[in-house]
């Protein structure tokens, strides 16, 4: 794959368009992602364990499970991109191609942001797919099952961007995955509340479009912002 | 001043003077600990001079 | 007066060196003053009783342990922008102070909390944001010592702090939002307890003791931090360390 990265390297002849960038970094990332789908579908299983762990533990009383489902479905949502963000950066950092990314010509926020859509490309999107099925599982209804997966589109981007800056914070120190854990958790909290929040208000019958426009705006926000702090912890770090 | 009825804040002693003494606890865990890390710093620091 | 000349660390260690005593000692003069008034002078709660005194503690560590990470993420944000080593340093210096107090606030809250509500723990907007802000203070300590080159520590751990201070006021937000979904209690800290003079000028000193102690630990750690970043530097040898 060092062929893209070169083709990064190079000194765009014309003006380059954001979204050109965007898209070669993404693509590389994508055909590396794609290359182990082992490791895809392996994420994707811990999902659906971690869910089903939940009514094994509290028991199949269907009152219950279905008032615990939207947080299940939620938090064992964000465990799994947890468990998937240092794919984002480590294994370019490890053999050196991130520094040549760092100094590439194409500007690192847009390279940033191309990683970070392949990242939910690979995570977020195919378990925002796969949820629907988990919701039927606690006994969630059509209705609520839209409002959950509305809300993993919008939130789980989120959780790619700000996982990224923890990733990036941490690269290459010892003990990294549990400190990221650590670190990004708490930022987390508040696309875990929105999210699982619209599902609840939707349940109860309550209009659950304020939730769902805030995660809307916190992705928008995010974008604009988030690539270039990413940015700026790659440079921390490598330098 | 009855001292009696202080300290048992009407009842509710376990809590009041739980939290005053927790207070007194971390203040003084701060204080020991930052002391022990001022002599370490200054050990090191005349050491490397040396 | 040049400010700048104590952006270095090598003319702030002798400053520090001077001020921090007299932090301390207004810090124990106000404390003084502030439990005499409040443990003695100020009169009992009608509605709460004798419990709310512990407001004495909590609310200033409350504050103060807010208000430390505000002052951290400044010193981040000074760090990135100037690239000054000072500013990290004093990131580094309050942090393990705003960790302390903040935890404080929650063991304190929860003993008030149980005589007050019948429960140890109530997850309320306040109560829950204090929580996180523990998991931030220990995210950015478990940070800086987690990575060994300390220019590259002092950074990260300063663009940490700056992206989770933006986060605090969201989180505090979404969890009130969440609170009105579950009707859950929105707990009045005081209610009407602050209503006699000593009670206010009570939590008023303790709040300021509170801030001088901070400031007070701050500078001796800090002392502490120069002394172990800059070994071997000949300038610490003429300093009474």
């Amino acid at each position: 794959m060092n062929v893209v990265a070169a083709q990064m390297m190079i000194e765009p002849a014309v003006e380059v368009a954001a979204e050109r960038a965007v898209w070669l970094a993404a693509r590389r990332d994508l055909r590396l992602g794609l290359r182990s789908r082992a490791e895809l579908v392996q994420a994707l299983m811990f999902l659906v364990i971690v869910v089903s762990l939940f009514p094994l533990a509290v028991g199949p009383e269907s009152a219950l499970l279905k008032r615990i489902a939207p947080g299940v479905v939620w938090v064992a949502a964000l465990l799994s991109v947890l468990l998937t963000l240092p794919r984002m950066f480590a294994a370019d950092y490890a053999d050196g191609t991130l520094e040549q990314l760092v100094m590439s010509p194409y500007p690192l926020p847009l390279i940033a942001a191309g990683k970070m859509l392949a990242h939910w490309l690979m995570s977020g999107l195919p378990l925002t797919l796969i949820a629907p099925l988990l919701g039927l599982q606690f006994g969630l209804e059509a209705n609520e099952l839209v409002v959950l997966v509305a809300g993993l589109m919008l939130g789980t981007p989120i959780l790619s961007m700000i996982g990224a800056i923890g990733a990036a914070l941490t690269l290459g120190v010892r003990g990294g995955s549990i400190l990221m854990a650590l670190l990004v958790l708490p930022l987390y909290v508040p696309v875990l509340i929105f999210g699982s929040g619209a599902v609840e208000q939707a349940m109860t019958s309550i209009d659950y479009s304020a939730n769902l426009s805030l995660l809307g705006a916190g992705l928008l926000f995010g974008a604009l912002a988030i690539p270039f702090a990413v940015a700026s912890a790659l440079r921390i770090s490598l330098d | 001043m009855n001292w009696a009825e202080f300290f048992s804040m009407g009842g509710r002693g376990f809590y009041v003077w739980g939290s005053y003494g927790a207070f007194v606890l971390v203040i003084a865990i701060e204080i020991i600990m930052l002391r022990g890390r001022a002599k370490r710093a200054r050990m090191l620091a005349k050491e490397s001079i040396q | 007066m040049n400010l700048y000349k104590f952006s270095s660390p090598v003319t702030f260690y002798p400053l520090a060196g001077k001020m921090w005593p007299w932090f301390a000692t207004l810090a124990g003069v106000f404390a003084v003053a502030g439990l005499y008034l409040g443990l003695f002078v100020a009169p009992v709660d009608y509605q709460q009783g004798e419990v709310y005194r512990i407001l004495y503690i909590h609310v200033p560590a409350s504050v103060i342990g807010m208000f430390i990470y505000l002052v951290m993420a400044g010193y981040g944000v000074l760090a990135l922008t100037l690239n000054t080593r000072l500013s990290a340093m004093m990131m580094e210096a309050l942090a393990p102070t705003g960790a302390l107090l903040t935890v404080l606030a929650l063991w304190t809250g929860s003993l008030w909390g149980r005589p007050t509500w019948g429960t140890y723990w109530v997850w309320d907007a306040r109560i829950t944001s204090t929580l996180l802000l523990v998991f931030l203070y220990v995210g950015y300590l478990a940070l800086i010592h987690a990575i060994e080159d300390k220019r590259r520590a002092d950074k990260a751990g300063a663009l940490l702090v700056i992206v989770s201070s933006i986060n605090v006021p969201i989180i505090y937000f979404s969890v009130k939002w969440w609170n009105t979904l579950h009707q859950g209690s929105s707990v009045s800290l005081a209610g009407n307890a602050i209503a006699s003079p000593a009670m206010r000028w009570g939590l008023l000193l303790m709040t300021l003791a509170c801030w001088m102690y901070a400031i007070a630990m701050t500078l001796v750690r800090v002392r502490a931090i120069i002394s172990e970043r800059e070994q071997g530097a000949a300038w610490l040898e003429g300093n009474k360390v």
